[in-house]
Order: C-alpha cells, then structure tokens, then sequence
C-alpha cells in the first residue's frame, strides 16, 4: 500500500457513490439499532430490490446521526432530507418521494440548532461512512495522516505537532497528551505498547462506544501514529464486554486494516510495524483506572497501584505503556492532517478542540454531539439539547459520571472547560451529562452515585472500601428520614477523609457528587433532616 | 446482525444445563480453542473465562477448576478473578432473562419504581431468580441507549422508554 493506492480507492469510491442518483442513509449504531433500524434498512432494501432500481438508489448503514430520542433516523442524499422515527413500513412512501416532495410527517429538522450549533471533528465522519467498509474511511481521506507520518515525519516532530495543538486526554483527566506520549518516548526500552482505554464504564456516557460503531478506523489510525510517535509496535485495546455491536466492528475494522497493509509489518512499504488486539473487559468500573486497566489485560483482578512508577516507564508486563481514551486517538489524525496549530485555534486558552458530550436526563434533545470546547452550558441544556420538556423547571447538570459533581443553574453560564468544571466541583469527565429537572432530589442522587462507587470499589485501600460504604449509610439514613444534627458535618468529614487518602482515582473523585450537591443544595439536605420532606418527592418519608 | 446489547450480560438458555467433562462435551472445544490460541499463557485467564461463559452461560466450579488446571494457576486465583468482574456469573441464569439499566439517566427516568413493582409482584431482586426459574431479573451499569432511558432489556432485545406497567406486561407473558 502507498499513496497511490489510497488515491485510487479514494477515486474509486467517488466513482461508485456518483452512480446512485439517490442514497439514503440510515444510522445503524445501538441507539437506533434498539429501535429497528436494521429492519428499516432491509425493508427498504428489499423495495429497491422489488422496484429494480438497485444501480440508482443505495441504501446503507452509516454511523451515529446524534439525535439518539427520535431513532430511527436517516439521511436521504443529495437532497440532504432528514427522516426520523421511521418504521419498516414508511419503507415504500420514502421510495416513492424520491427526488418529489420529501414525506413530511417524518421530517426532522436538519436546520435545528440541535445540529447546526456542533462543529465536528471527532464525529465528522459519523453518519457519513459506513462503518464496516475500509474503503469509505479512506476516501474520506483516512490514513493519509499515517503515511504522511511514516513518510515525512520524525517520531519527534509527531510529539511536537501534538504537543502545539493542545490536545488533552478526553478520558476525564485532562493531562497534556503530548506530555504523555513524549514521556514514553523517552523511555528506553526495546518493547514498548500502546492501550486504547475503552472501557468506558461511568453510567451516562456513550461516546466512545458511538466513536468505535461509527468510525473505528478513525481510532485504529491514531493509535498506529501514536505508536510511531513513542516507539510502540504493539498495541491493546481493552473495550467493554457490554458493547458488543463496537467489538464487532472494531474485529472488521482491525481484520480490513490488516489486510489493506495498513496494520501489520512494514506499513506504507517503511520499516515500522505495528498490531493490535482486543482485549474485552468484564464489567468493572474501576478498570478504566490504567493500573487497573493493566492488570486487568495481564489476566489478574483489576486492582489499581499505587503510582508512581507511572505506566509510561513501568506499564504492561512491566515495559513502558501509553494509554490513551478513544477520543484522544480520534483526535489525532485530523490534528496531524491540518497541523497542530489549527487545533489549537478552536476552543480556550488552557482547553483545545472540542469535545464530544453525550447529552440525556430530562431534556428534549438526548444523543451525542460535539462542541468547541469553552461553549457555554446553557446553549448545551437549552439551544442544543432543547430545553427541559413538560415545562418544568430546571434543576442541575450532572457531569462526569460517578467522579463529577452537579452543577445548579446559577452557573449555567460558565464555558465548558477542563478548568472552570473543577472550579465549581465537578469535572469535564469523559463526557457524560445528565439533565435533571425539579422532579429530581439531589440527596437522592448523591446517594446513586455513593451506591455506584460503593459497590465499584475494588476493596484494596481502606478509604474508599469503608469510606464510600459509610457514606452510602449516612445517606441512607437522610433518605429515610432518619437524619440528624450533625449528620452533614460527618458527611463532610467522611469526604474529605476518602477524597484525600483513597488509593487511586476512583475513591479521590468518590465524594464529589456529594460534596458538590452538599455545596450548592444545601438546603435539601437540610431539608431531609430537620422537616423529613422530600420537595421533589423522591424519598420515602413519613411527612411526604 | 442481531442486537445482543446484553445477551452477554444475559447468558443463553443453553446455561441450565450442567457442564459436562471436558471431553464428552462438545462446548469445550470453544474453551480449548481459546487457549490454544493463547498459547496457553496464564495471561488469557480473562479470555477463557469469557469463552466458558459464552460456551455454557455462566461459570460452575468445575469449569473453574478445569481452567486453573489447564492454565496452571492456583483456583484461588481463577475464583478470585470469577467474582471480581461483574460480568461473570457463577449461578445459572433462569429461562428468561431481563436485564434492568441503571444508568444514571435511567434513574432519573424512573428505574427505581420498575424495579419496585417486579419486586412486589414476583419476589424477586436484583441478581435473583423466579424460584420457578422462569426469569431471572438483573441489573447493568448503563447500556450506553440514554437516549431511550428507562431502557430494559429483555433475552437479549433492548427496548426503551419503558413504564413498570409495561415491563410486568411483558414479563407476565413469560410466566403465562
């Protein structure tokens, strides 16, 4: 494989897709696979069949459309008429409006702030390409950012590009990626591996999961550059066993990369080689935690260790590992296509790019969608997201999953940044955010996410095994109506306890749901504990 | 292509059924393979037990020790493995499986009272199966379909936007 051959599939995909006179696009990633997209897409195969109009008409699977709460969506190209909701039955009625007057009782706003307002560079090729053939990802100019690395580029000139455009890891963290890689780099040692962390676990969040249905070569070609970057020939990608329809595609993605020469010895006829395996999870939270993580490809209990040594001088079997999240590799290639320096033109001064959030609770709009980073809050809840439905009042955002915290309405209008989201308590998290209106208690929101934390502590260090559990209890307890004076003050105390002395990650980050609610709804717990009532009648009282 | 967004998480029916000896039972050969393909390194124990519970629906203490002895590994270490991952099961699942998301968009969009109603009717929790063995109810740590929150899935098929009422129907059409 050379340029040339990415040339002529490129040409030869044009070729192809300028034959039909109509495609229709229909999205075949889990939100609208679970509400029968696949039998949308084979009843209108089967009518295109039916009316012979095969060589005019193409019908196929693309990546996550976004707007997940109205699924089945899809595409109808070039006319760019979006359906959605479709059942198989409007199979024959979309037919039949082809190149006529669009079906207008499934029309779907393509003009929506919902869409216009996103600027995409992780997700621009979702819901363009289909996601199981190689030879779409390449004419949409894939891999060419790989060969113009193994080709032009010093592994230390691919750091230097990272390092200029800013890009930080999109796992929750936030640290400098370029940072990372240049430290593995540094390392001496013959064996070296990358991990692509796609375990993603916190309740909430989707993207990764979307990213690798949608696009999986996009995350495969950033690792390979990454794996020249740091000196890496091999490489894990260690993805929940949860997300079976990603596995699936990723195996095609992996096995037509291989064969395409572009995984394997010798890419692009250069001396670098580079493989990857996949490695499934089982269903434990804190193995998105990357000595957990480690441990956990090595076949043992995932259980954290303490750090330093860091994984990037002692990391898998004991060589220097690079572990980055699926979105940091998705966004590499585009940075090395376009240049360090128009990356970091988009987003804030301390945050670059942008961000793909998953956006669901109690808002119109529930799906996925990618934003600079710096964007504000309220356009995400109400211009994007549509606001909160059955005119109710809005009450908080949940960012970051089980490690973030609830932001209250009085800091609506902050900018979305690594920074200020831990200036007010929470975190950017990998992305999940939640919308909770006034039908939500926050004491009984901190209390699911202690739950969550509680039951995912591995039990190796004592602040987190106990700590978390007697959090749980005391919350509990101002659920039931048993609070007491003095009850908050030992939830401060506990928090400050498990935040400060926990082990890794998880138990650190544990109490912020509760610290944050206890910051900014106060009142609620007060409220709990001296009248036994529940405002939002959630929690069982006697007074309620 | 089916959606199994949780057949993994909801073993098959297959599972009821005892695991035979490694050799006069044909789903080891699955087992086998995997470590074979693994050059049996000590390192694949997650994968094999992945391809146990694919093969047979959960895990039983012979398949268990049959694992540590292949892979040369104390069972302590591959029982301790077992029951530290979520996704491993060492009981039988019951014929029918539903499995409850409890994400957090979930449980803002009223998990809790679903959960409730198949607590009163039917007794049985979380984790728990029909003493019928007819269903067995679980939970997961968010699907990932947000967008349809409250989501359950039900043998293996996601459906959303889901009320108790709802779900009791269907399951009442397992039990009838």
């Amino acid at each position: 494989m050379n340029l040339d051959d990415l040339l002529e599939i490129t040409k030869a995909e044009e070729e192809r897709t300028s034959q039909f006179k109509h495609r229709v696009l229909i999205c075949v990633a889990a939100g609208c696979v679970s509400c029968q997209s696949l039998l949308v897409k084979d009843a209108l195969l089967k009518e295109v069949k039916e009316r012979g109009l095969e060589d005019q008409v193409q019908i196929k699977g693309v990546g996550c459309l976004g707007l997940c709460t109205v699924g089945p969506l899809m595409i109808v190209e070039p006319a760019g008429i979006m359906y959605q909701a479709v059942k198989p039955e409007d199979a024959k009625e979309i037919l039949d409006s082809l190149g006529k007057k669009p079906v207008k009782r499934l029309e779907c706003d393509g003009n929506a702030p919902f869409f216009k307002r996103q600027q995409k560079i992780v997700l621009e090729n979702c819901g363009k390409i289909d996601p199981e053939r190689i030879e779409e990802y390449i004419a949409a100019g894939g891999y060419q950012a790989l060969y113009k690395v193994l080709r032009d580029m010093a592994p230390n000139r691919v750091i230097d590009e990272i390092t200029k455009s800013g890009l930080r890891g999109r796992g929750g963290g936030g640290f400098p990626t370029g940072l990372k890689w240049q430290a593995v780099a540094k390392a001496s040692s013959n064996t070296k591996y990358v991990i692509c962390n796609a375990d993603e676990g916190d309740p909430g969040a989707f993207m990764d999961r979307s990213v690798l249905e949608s696009d999986p070569h996009r995350v495969i070609e950033g690792m390979a550059i990454a794996g020249f970057a740091v000196g890496a020939q091999s490489a894990y990608i260690y993805i929940r066993a949860e997300y079976p329809l990603a596995i699936k595609r990723l195996k095609i993605a992996i096995q037509q990369a291989e064969r395409n020469g572009l995984l394997g010895n010798q890419i692009f006829n250069t001396p670098f080689n580079f493989s990857i395996k996949l490695r499934l999870g089982a269903g434990a939270f804190v193995c998105g935690e990357e000595t957990a993580l480690i441990a956990s490809i090595e076949g043992r209990r995932g259980m954290p260790r303490p750090r330093p040594p860091f994984p990037a001088e002692f990391g898998l079997w004991g060589y220097p590992t690079l572990i980055n999240n699926v979105e940091t590799f998705a966004n590499v290639p585009p940075i090395i296509a376009k240049g360090g320096d128009w990356y970091a033109g988009i987003g804030t001064e301390k945050s670059k790019g942008t961000k793909v959030f998953a956006i669901a609770g109690r808002v119109v709009n529930t799906g996925l969608i990618e934003v600079p980073m710096g964007s504000k809050l309220r356009d995400l809840v109400f211009d994007i997201g549509g606001g909160i439905p059955g005119g109710k009042k809005f009450k908080a955002v949940q960012t970051g999953g089980p490690s973030g915290g609830c932001i209250p309405a009085e800091h609506l209008d902050m900018s979305l940044d690594y920074e200020s989201l831990a200036s007010i308590g929470s975190i950017m998290g990998s992305g999940g955010m939640i919308v909770m209106d006034e039908t939500s208690c926050m004491v009984d929101v901190a209390k699911f996410f202690i739950e969550f934390t509680m039951s995912e502590s591995c039990g190796k260090c004592i602040p987190c095994r106990v700590g978390t559990s007697q959090i749980y209890n005391l919350l509990c307890k101002i659920t039931e109506g048993r609070g007491e004076v003095g009850d908050i003050d030992q939830l401060e105390e506990l928090c400050d306890l498990v935040k400060n002395t926990s082990l890794c990650g998880l138990g650190m980050t544990a109490p912020n749901p509760v610290l944050s609610t206890l910051r900014y709804f106060r009142h609620e717990y007060m409220e709990h504990i001296s009248k036994k009532t529940c405002s939002a009648g959630v929690c069982r009282m006697k007074n309620n | 292509m089916e959606t199994n967004i949780a057949s993994s998480t909801a073993p098959s029916q297959s599972a009821v059924k005892e695991a035979g000896k490694p050799a006069e039972d044909g789903r080891w050969k699955v087992v086998n393979r995997t470590m074979r393909l693994n050059g049996y390194s000590q390192h694949a124990l997650i994968e094999t037990l992945h391809s146990v519970q694919e093969a047979f629906g959960y895990l039983d203490m012979g398949a268990l020790k049959y694992v540590a002895e292949q892979l040369k590994l104390p069972l302590s270490l591959v029982y301790g493995v077992a029951t530290f991952y979520h996704f491993f099961s060492l009981k039988p699942a019951g014929e029918h499986t539903c499995v409850v998301c409890t994400g957090t968009a979930c449980y803002i969009a009223g998990v809790p009272t679903i959960i409730e109603g198949i607590q009163k009717k039917y007794e049985v929790g979380p984790g728990e199966t029909t003493s019928d063995g007819k269903i067995s109810i679980l939970t997961a740590r968010c699907l990932g379909s947000c967008g349809l929150a409250p989501a359950v899935v039900f043998d293996g098929e996601v459906a959303g936007k889901l009320s108790a009422e709802a779900v009791l129907e269907k399951l009442g059409r397992w039990v009838a």
